[in-house]
């Protein structure tokens, strides 16, 4: 039984990019408190899966429903999913020239606010975050993701998913391409955000950030869809062994029909 | 069952609306009263007329007719909008109006209604609070002039020109139409020929004009020609920041404004010179703006043009001692019915010397911008620096930005550097920033407003505050 208010849930998602099916039938429920981490190979398809449950414009949802604390978000622009609590981290942030840090999270925090009165504590909020990360406060000033390296691009996700304090934060391989310190500092931001009414989905090809932070449960994703779920111990085995152990285990079991 | 995961719709109404209150904020107009009004048409009988009732030395008169055989000797220009250029009736046009008796020096002696008109365009109250001294015109002439006491002890002269010729005629003489000469190009010897109103300014050595002094320029009646000069000097070591910014009322009939621009920054002085021009979308904006940089000076030219239906603007340096330095950014919205023909010039003339153009330009519902420049390097011109860098950015596909970039180069050891770019704005960004809760409108307004922030930024921040106003306006109207 799926609780009302559980941060997340979807039933069989189908997703299409230009008329090829990528995602194929993908049911998941995140409960308050929980972390999953969604692991595949390349080109497996969770990617997609994920910014399709962010209303993505290029992808076509061809069936399924989408669920944010019980409301069903199938039909909702980006914002307003946004605003009813998912988050995604980008793999790929986007650069908006001329509009600073500052600027840019109090727009999206004033999105998401009720009245101007919420505004209140935006400025100590915002400092008291980028000491958590490890920002230098000069970073306010900066144009978003103009210039940035790829680790500072990922900390502004987590700052941002910080401000924000989503129910449902989707992380989309926010670990590739971090040195261990800075996976230590966004897994921190992670584990920070996690209460119990927070779900979370780490998107991710590595075991790597699950070490810092420790999900409840491991879904193995193939070919659009999810193939095995399972403990922590699932990763570390995946770690051990690799996809292919799975893929045959996988192929061998539509063999036997 | 299909299903799109639900995008914005892209209707016209999700447009950015751009200058969607302009006839509520700027394009008001006040009954027609004159002292005098001359006629439509251009004539040597009319010219006589402007010199007569300014009642102006000789040479002033000679140098007008003389202008006036330049700008019926001088054909149209053979580059640029030729259709709309030629579109242009001299003859369905005034020369000359004149509505107060002089200029004044306290707001309670302008009459009423002009009085409300620049009320409303917040000039008196910007005075007040951050400038040093405003000169306002109306039609042909300025009908008030102040300029704080503090300034005018340090010896700063800030007139309009009519009364620069009167009291500094030896100045004036001096350096008048030397930057810029009659038969420069059609425009400016039409100009020359008419000129009436507009701003003297004179900075003794060494003195530093803290604040900025502004000029606003205002035409009221229907088919009006506004034909201000304006010549700036900064002597020796001086510094000085003038501001322009320009309205009139919307007419379905064309108004035609054509100025001149003359800087001279002598050794080490410094002059910026920013323009927010907003004319209504019935006036052609035709200028020649030029400035001479000697050793060790600074010209900034910083000209954002929003308003006009033609403008045809190409802000120029000529660095002629060395170490001078030229620094021009040129910002452009053209929106529906607008060609926004802008650029820049600098001309290399001594060794070491250094220019930086910035452009960038928005165009959206059938609007063209064209950037336009020129980088010339002479022989002598060794050691020097040149950058450009023009950005466009489309906001709908029936848009238009073209870039005409120009470089002469003789001289050796010259380092330029070109950028240019046309961009639209990404999809990707676009959800980048919904997925933070901004709508499809807001995210477009982030950008656009990301977009002009290196200009922003160059603006007092009264003005900063008023130029990010005008664009978020855009959508305002784009919401609703």
């Amino acid at each position: 039984m799926i609780p009302n208010d559980a941060p997340f849930h979807c039933e069989d998602i189908q997703v299409s990019i230009a008329d090829k099916e990528v995602v194929k039938g993908v049911s998941l429920t995140i409960r308050g408190g929980e972390i999953h981490a969604l692991m595949g190979p390349n080109g497996s398809g969770k990617s997609t899966f994920a910014n399709a449950l962010m209303g993505h414009p290029s992808y076509t949802l061809t069936g399924g429903k989408v669920y944010i604390r019980g409301k069903d978000v199938t039909d909702s622009s980006p914002e307003e999913r946004s605003r009813r609590g998912m988050f995604l981290a980008f793999q790929y942030p986007l650069a908006i020239p001329g509009v600073t840090v500052a600027n840019f999270l109090r727009a999206a925090v004033k999105s998401h606010a009720a009245d101007e009165t919420e505004m209140k504590g935006f400025r100590k909020t915002l400092l008291a975050n980028f000491e958590r990360l490890e920002i230098d406060p000069a970073f306010a000033t900066r144009y978003v993701n103009d210039g940035f390296s790829g680790g500072e691009k990922k900390r502004l996700e987590i700052l941002q998913m910080l401000m924000l304090k989503p129910a449902i934060a989707l992380l989309d391989e926010t670990d590739s391409g971090l040195d261990i310190d800075a996976l230590q500092i966004v897994s921190k931001g992670i584990n920070y955000m996690m209460g119990p009414d927070t779900g979370a989905l780490l998107v991710t090809h590595y075991q790597r950030i699950l070490n810092f932070v420790k999900p409840d449960f491991v879904h193995v994703f193939m070919d659009g869809r999810i193939v095995r779920s399972g403990g922590p111990e699932l990763a570390h085995e995946l770690e051990e062994k690799g996809y292919e152990w799975i893929e045959n285990e996988v192929k061998a079991a539509v063999e036997a029909g | 069952m299909q299903k799109q995961n639900p995008t914005p719709e892209t209707s016209p109404k999700s447009e950015l609306n751009l200058r969607e209150d302009y006839t509520s904020r700027y394009g008001f107009s006040d009954p027609e009263e004159y002292l005098h009004k001359a006629p439509k048409g251009i004539s040597h009988e009319v010219v006589e007329m402007i010199s007569r009732l300014k009642h102006e030395p000789e040479w002033m008169r000679q140098f007008r007719h003389d202008a006036f055989d330049a700008f019926l000797a001088k054909p149209m220009p053979q580059w640029g909008d030729t259709e709309l250029l030629n579109s242009i009736d001299f003859d369905n046009i005034h020369y000359f109006l004149r509505s107060t008796k002089g200029s004044e020096r306290s707001w309670d002696d302008v009459p009423d209604n002009i009085k409300k008109t620049f009320d409303r365009l917040g000039i008196p109250e910007a005075e007040q609070r951050f400038l040093g001294g405003v000169s306002a015109q109306y039609e042909s002439e300025v009908v008030y002039h102040s300029m704080r006491e503090d300034l005018q002890k340090q010896g700063i002269i800030f007139l309009d020109m009519d009364a620069g010729l009167r009291e500094y005629e030896d100045i004036v003489k001096k350096h008048f139409a030397t930057v810029i000469p009659p038969a420069d190009n059609k425009f400016a010897a039409l100009n020359s020929a008419v000129w009436s109103g507009g701003s003297f300014i004179y900075v003794p050595p060494d003195t530093d004009v803290k604040i900025p002094l502004q000029a606003y320029f205002r035409i009221n009646a229907k088919n009006m020609g506004q034909f201000e000069r304006t010549l700036i000097i900064a002597d020796r070591g001086s510094r000085v920041h003038y501001i322009e910014g320009c309205t009139a009322p919307t007419y379905s009939s064309d108004s035609l404004h054509s100025a001149v621009v003359e800087l001279v920054a002598m050794e080490g002085a410094y002059i910026r010179y920013t323009t927010i021009q907003n004319w209504s979308n019935n006036v052609f904006n035709l200028v020649t703006k030029r400035a001479v940089a000697h050793t060790d000076a600074t010209v900034e030219w910083v000209d954002a043009n929003l308003g006009s239906k033609l403008t045809m603007k190409f802000p120029c340096v000529y660095l002629m001692g060395e170490r001078a330095r030229a620094e021009i950014l040129s910002v452009a919205f053209a929106g529906d019915g607008q060609h926004q023909d802008t650029g820049a010039k600098v001309i290399h003339a001594a060794p070491n010397t250094t220019s930086r153009i910035t452009s960038k330009s928005i165009s959206k519902g059938g609007g063209r911008a064209s950037y336009r420049g020129l980088v010339k390097a002479y022989p002598n011109a060794t050691d020097c620096k040149a950058s450009v860098e023009c950005d466009a950015l489309l906001l709908n596909s029936n848009s238009r930005s073209d870039t005409y970039p120009t470089m002469e180069i003789t001289g050796e050891d010259v380092r330029i550097e070109h950028e240019a770019r046309v961009s639209k704005i990404a999809e990707e960004q676009i959800f980048y920033l919904q997925s933070r809760g901004l709508t499809e409108d807001e995210a477009r307004m982030l950008i656009v407003n990301g977009f002009f922030e290196p200009f922003v930024k160059e603006l007092p921040m009264e003005y900063a505050v008023e130029m990010n106003r005008l664009i978020e306006l855009e959508m305002e109207g784009s919401v609703g």
